[in-house]
């Protein structure tokens, strides 16, 4: 009987707790910085496009969602001529990201992507491409650190550049 | 009191419930979201009331389904008694002064004799679904009923042996010098306990239980239907707590700063939170525990009040 009480007094004291809701569109939830949501395209820190159109991103993707189509530019660069994402057939599981050689494709924290059309859950590469470095900063894919060798450390030679600390860019 | 006062206070006392019962709903709802840390329906109108307005409009446009199975006329009438028999209870409830429908000199045994008749909608509502949980809900809400009703009307009685009288005007009258709950606190908590099994609300929704009975008696009612046992249920939490207000807490007595109405309905308001508190917080007995409670402690303890009461009445 005195526990019935002491459990009625207690649920009455939850009354003075904070609320767990987020009540959501005026008070946005935070989201960690490795939250799997809208999946972008990247740029290097020279503003070229990190993808070289591997296709590695669309035979690990388990739905099928990616297509794309490789070409080349004047230099002999590979990029994407079109890049395309259903995320109505996306289950934002992250293997493309974890697939990408260049960490040109990268899933950032953002879920407002609902739509009325189910059509416009397509995104095109100019909806995917983003004007920033993502997740890795000052990563580029065609700049070599190369290897240490009797005299010359990583990076020292002609046309190497310093290596980048990964570890450091953990989140 | 004329005829015309008369028709005032029926339609006062029948619109004031009405608005109560879909209220209350709303009130569950955002009472059981504070206590378990949540806000509740807020979205709809000033703090979400009108959750109240969408949900009953959403019932009206639920399909109205009798199953074929069922006995199609017991099947209808059954959530009609539930609410009737609830409102016929208010009859006697004494408002504030003057403020009362019909003072009967048998008000106390009307009331008992209505929320036995309220045992009919769970039978007949759960026998005419033809549906073997709903048999079930309906058998253990028959059994829960009567068991309790027994020492439901005993608690009642040392009240009416400190009284003299079965009229609620009188029984409220009798508490100016001191509330009823003092000197029968032990018909207080009884009178509660099985006031809550009565309208069959956590922790006695045993004829209900929908974790293990889907949704017990009412498992193949839908639309308004359904709405008519929900609104019962939501009258019979208002009427025990006016009746335990008028027997046990003064009804409308209180200091002057107050007018009586506003004192009644203060009072009733806390019973009903505490209602919403006890289904907030308390676990589902087991049948049998049910059964055994009510018959080996409370019978027990209502008889002994009744003894002690009408000794020390006799003296």
């Amino acid at each position: 009987m005195l526990s019935i009480l002491r459990t009625l007094w207690l649920t009455f004291l939850h009354m003075f707790h904070k609320r767990e809701t987020i009540l959501y569109p005026e008070e946005k939830p935070k989201l960690p910085a490795r939250w799997r949501g809208r999946i972008v395209l990247t740029r290097d820190p020279d503003n070229g496009e990190r993808c070289v159109a591997c296709y590695l991103c669309a035979a690990a993707c388990p739905v099928d969602c990616i297509a794309l189509q490789a070409t080349e530019d004047e230099t002999g660069r590979r990029y994407p001529e079109f890049f395309r994402i259903n995320f109505s057939r996306c289950i934002f599981c992250g293997y493309c990201e974890e697939a990408c050689p260049t960490y040109a494709i990268q899933l950032i924290p953002d879920f407002e992507m609902a739509e009325y059309n189910r059509q416009n859950l397509v995104y095109e590469k100019e909806d995917l491409l983003i004007n920033g470095q993502g997740k890795y900063p000052g990563y580029n894919y065609y700049k070599v650190a190369g290897i240490a060798i009797g005299g010359k450390d990583k990076g020292q030679a002609e046309r190497e550049s310093p290596p980048v600390d990964v570890r450091s860019l953990i989140p | 009191m004329t005829t015309g006062q008369h028709y005032i206070i029926l339609g006062g006392v029948l619109a004031a419930l009405l608005t109560i019962a879909p209220g209350l709903i709303w009130l569950e709802r955002r009472l059981l979201a504070l206590w378990q840390d949540r806000y509740g329906p807020n979205r709809a109108g000033p703090f979400g009331v009108l959750i109240v307005l969408a949900d009953t409009i959403k019932l009206f446009f639920k399909e109205d389904w009798v199953p074929p199975f069922a006995d199609r006329k017991v099947f209808i009438i059954a959530p009609a008694i539930v609410a009737i028999t609830v409102l016929m209870s208010f009859v006697i409830v004494p408002f504030a002064p003057g403020v009362i429908v019909v003072d009967l000199n048998i008000g106390i045994l009307f009331f008992l004799a209505m929320s036995s008749m309220g045992a009919y909608s769970i039978i007949l509502g759960g026998w005419a679904s033809n549906n073997k949980y709903a048999l079930l809900g309906a058998m253990r809400g028959a059994a829960q009923m009567i068991s309790y009703e027994v020492f439901m009307g005993l608690s009642l009685m040392g009240v009416v042996l400190l009284t003299g009288s079965f009229s609620l005007v009188d029984i409220v009258e009798a508490q100016r010098g001191m509330w009823f709950v003092v000197p029968q606190f032990a018909g207080f908590i009884t009178f509660l306990i099985a006031g809550i099994a009565e309208t069959h609300r956590l922790p006695f929704d045993i004829p209900e239980a929908e974790s293990e009975l889907i949704a017990g008696f009412h498992a193949e009612y839908s639309g308004m239907k359904f709405g008519m046992f929900f609104v019962g249920e939501y009258l019979g939490i208002t009427l025990i707590s006016s009746l335990v207000v008028c027997l046990f807490f003064g009804g409308w007595l209180g200091p002057a700063f107050l007018p009586p109405l506003a004192w009644f309905a203060l009072k009733t308001f806390a019973f009903i939170m505490l209602f919403i508190l006890l289904r907030a917080s308390l676990p589902r007995p087991r049948y049998d525990q049910l059964m055994a409670f009510g018959w080996k402690v409370l019978l027990p303890v209502t008889l002994l009040n009744l003894l002690i009461t009408a000794a020390i009445k006799l003296t």
